[in-house]
């Protein structure tokens, strides 16, 4: 306390008024004074901010064990299993930072929030059985004492993949993988598919795989503010800021074979608050980078990447901000209940939402037509050119629609093989990732969550083996390639 | 600054600086069942004091394990007796009642349920479970999925039996025709758009289900959905005939137009085709508002 008092790097600080002097102030404000010595007054009770000085109740704390950068849902998802995996409870501080507690340009909450089991590595298809178990069990895993039951809105749907030709025998292949994962995925026919969904034309496809059970969509805002008020009962401090500095050490040492190899360690981060050029240093033993479509510069930050290319020092993370566009759309005479989401061989995807008639639908742009990811805007060409001949193609149905609206989010874009990056980087020792899911972070997050929870507290993944997305991948070329991707 | 050991620690009701705590974070969640103006004595504790948190965080998990219990898995019985007579025991233990192929409804009696007669019944199939009431959830679910000869479910009033258990009935698409789900709490019309599945199904009960947020319009499309099943729930015509008589205690505050729009009321039935007659029903309260609308 008494170096408290002493420190010199101070902000705006009131030490040299005292109460009750303000600048030309004529009159004499008894209810603001009144109001201000209470306050100063309850600070001093334990719990509160006591800063003799100035008010420090809206910066974040002075030291946390965990720092995690970004509050969507898988920081929030690392947060959690950290403190329901501590040996001991209260044993880890964590603090999460988000630069911005609306969530305007999230990737969470802009997701369509589908989850499914389709995809053609084992690990993923692994992450999505728990997130999925762990989504049908949330009012378990989630439950605070006192508060209403969380309702995920979840519709049990499906996913429909279809494929041409020239994709059927990946396809083929692919189920094979996930029904050794134990996901429930049946394989059609052309006629099966037409008998079972009429209002699809079937005219190219070859294949069709239909996901049974655990595969869907629901709404990530409920899933992300369920957390978040778990994570507050369990005692994490969130704050709002952005980091904008980390503060860090470097030890040279030497490999077995020789080679010189420059270890990093970060000290501390510099949390800055909104509209204001105050700053908190946050002292931490871990720093967790969470930050979605940014984590690119959050990892620049810390110092990945800067050295000759080629290296491990100089291998940069990969992973940046790409547009999505999503639009909403009503057809009369659409699909009805039964239809699931419907993903076309060209790339094109649908699903329905409500009982109105109304669909949700987009398609992944080629590398040659990404927009520009500056700004959220939508391009409705876009939809007229791209995704709608596509759709009308596939449903018949869908030639007469009317666009109702369309959102624009981020997905953070893995440029390397558009799987996750978890993990500690090899070289700046207490950075872990947990990005770059590149449009299935949502329906993974609890499972990513648990693993670098694992990785952090026991060193090595105990239930999901990760290993193939760690970040040593990048600089060894080894790429671990999600092929089915929306 | 080490908290003073005592038995009860007081908690600062301020989690963290900077938003409004663990109350203004619930409503954002569920913004219209917080409306917690007389905050009982047993809520104010648990705010305050960790100890008893603890306690009621224990006795919540120890509700959750129940209901988990119930819902174990019998393998020993499953691979000395066979899958019907297993699911059979699962429903009689949860106090439902079961039908084997050419027998009577069983039910579990006081005295318990004997393994002598299950030794007679280790081939012959279930045709029908009544399993109403019964805390029977995902997991449960299990047993009841292996009777493949299943023709009658009935779950009314199950109150673990959710969307995602919905969500595996495909199992018994084969000979599935009459499912009943009336009154569970926790079924919502994204649960019910997976039934398509069971083409066989010839009556489902979908009456009385609170979560289903348009019960006249759901029954609609189930019906379009389920073309050779004949769907029993809501009536969505029920509203608009009793519209007019109804009138008076529904909507005090509009009499001046009551005069005025009675009579017309009365040919709106006809003249509309189905959709929108149950559309306009589920808009408005009274037909005041359904016209103006």
């Amino acid at each position: 306390m008494l170096r408290r008092a002493l420190r010199l790097r101070l902000g705006p600080c009131l030490s040299g008024r005292g109460l009750g002097t303000y600048r030309g102030g004529s009159t004499l404000d008894w209810d603001g004074k009144v109001s201000k010595i209470k306050k100063k007054i309850q600070s001093i009770f334990p719990g509160r901010a006591w800063s003799p000085l100035y008010d420090t109740s809206h910066l974040p704390p002075e030291r946390s064990d965990v720092v995690i950068v970004g509050g969507g849902v898988l920081g929030l998802s690392v947060a959690y299993w950290l403190k329901r995996l501590e040996k001991q409870q209260g044993a880890i501080q964590v603090l999460v930072v988000e630069r911005d507690h609306t969530y305007a340009r999230a990737s969470t909450v802009l997701s369509v929030g589908g989850i499914r089991q389709q995809f053609s590595l084992p690990e993923n298809v692994q992450l999505s059985l728990f997130s999925a178990e762990f989504l049908r069990n949330i009012n378990e895993y989630l439950a605070v004492v006192d508060d209403p039951p969380l309702d995920l809105q979840f519709n049990p749907s499906g996913y429909l993949l279809l494929a041409s030709e020239e994709g059927a025998a990946i396809m083929e292949r692919n189920v094979k993988i996930q029904r050794q994962e134990g996901a429930k995925v049946c394989l059609m026919s052309p006629e099966q598919l037409q008998k079972k969904f009429p209002w699809i034309n079937t005219e190219g496809v070859a294949l069709a795989s239909y996901g049974l059970e655990n595969e869907g969509w629901f709404d990530p805002w409920c899933l992300l503010q369920g957390l978040r008020r778990k994570l507050q009962s369990m005692g994490v401090l969130f704050c709002q800021g952005e980091v904008t500095r980390f503060i860090s050490s470097s030890s040279h040492m030497e490999t077995a074979s020789g080679e010189q190899v420059t270890l990093k360690r970060i000290h501390e981060v510099h949390v800055k608050m909104d509209h204001s050029q105050e700053f908190q240093p946050v002292e931490c033993a871990i720093v967790v980078n969470a930050a979605g479509a940014w984590s690119g510069q959050i990892a620049e930050l810390a110092g990945v990447g800067t050295g000759p290319p080629g290296t491990m020092q100089g291998t940069k993370l990969p992973v940046e901000p790409r547009k999505r566009y999503v639009y909403l759309w009503h057809c009369p005479q659409g699909p009805g209940l039964e239809a699931p989401l419907v993903a076309d061989p060209s790339g094109a995807y649908f699903r329905r939402e409500g009982l109105g008639n109304n669909y949700l639908g987009s398609c992944s742009p080629t590398e040659e037509e990404e927009p520009d990811p500056g700004n959220l805007e939508v391009d409705y060409d876009f939809f007229q050119e791209k995704v709608w001949p596509r759709l009308a193609q596939r449903v018949p149905a869908f030639e007469t629609l009317k666009v109702r609206s369309a959102w624009a989010g981020y997905y953070d874009y893995n440029t390397f093989d558009q799987n996750g990056v978890v993990g500690p980087h090899p070289l700046v020792i207490n950075m872990y990732f947990a990005t770059g899911f590149s449009g299935h972070g949502l329906q993974q997050a609890p499972a990513v969550g648990r693993a670098v929870a694992e990785m952090m507290l026991e060193g090595h993944f105990q239930t999901i083996n990760l290993s193939p997305f760690l970040f040593g991948r990048f600089y060894f070329g080894e790429k671990a390639q999600e092929h089915c991707i929306l | 600054m080490a908290a003073p050991r005592a038995s009860l620690r007081l908690v600062a009701p301020v989690w963290h600086r900077g938003t409004s705590g663990i109350r203004g974070l619930s409503k954002a969640v569920d913004p219209e069942g917080s409306q917690r103006k007389g905050r009982t004595l047993l809520q104010f504790l648990t705010d305050r004091f960790y100890d008893v948190e603890a306690v009621r965080e224990y006795l919540l998990r120890k509700q959750v394990l129940k209901v988990q219990k119930k819902n174990r898995s019998f393998t020993y019985i499953e691979e000395r007796y066979g899958p019907y007579v297993a699911g059979a025991y699962f429903v009689l233990k949860q106090g439902g009642a079961v039908k084997f192929r050419d027998r009577e409804w069983m039910r579990a009696n006081e005295q318990g349920l004997s393994s002598l007669e299950f030794r007679k019944l280790q081939e012959v199939p279930v045709e029908a479970v009544d399993a109403s009431g019964c805390a029977i959830n995902y997991q449960g679910l299990d047993n009841l999925l292996a009777l493949k000869e299943l023709q009658s479910l009935s779950l009314r009033r199950c109150p673990h039996v959710d969307d995602w258990c919905l969500g595996r009935l495909y199992h018994l698409a084969d000979s599935l025709q009459e499912l009943s789900l009336a009154g569970c709490p926790r079924i919502s019309e994204r649960g019910l758009a997976c039934l398509h599945h069971l083409q066989n199904l010839r009556r489902l009960d979908i009456s009385d289900l609170p979560a289903v947020s348009n019960p006249g319009l759901t029954q609609i499309l189930m019906e379009e959905m389920l073309p050779h099943c004949e769907v029993l729930g809501a009536d969505w015509a029920q509203g608009l005939k009793m519209g007019p008589e109804e009138q008076s205690p529904d909507a005090p505050s509009a009499p001046p137009h009551q005069a005025g729009s009675r009579p017309g009321c009365a040919e709106r039935p006809t003249a509309h085709p189905s959709g929108s007659v149950g559309l306009t029903q589920l808009r408005g309260s009274g037909w005041a508002e359904g016209r103006r609308a």
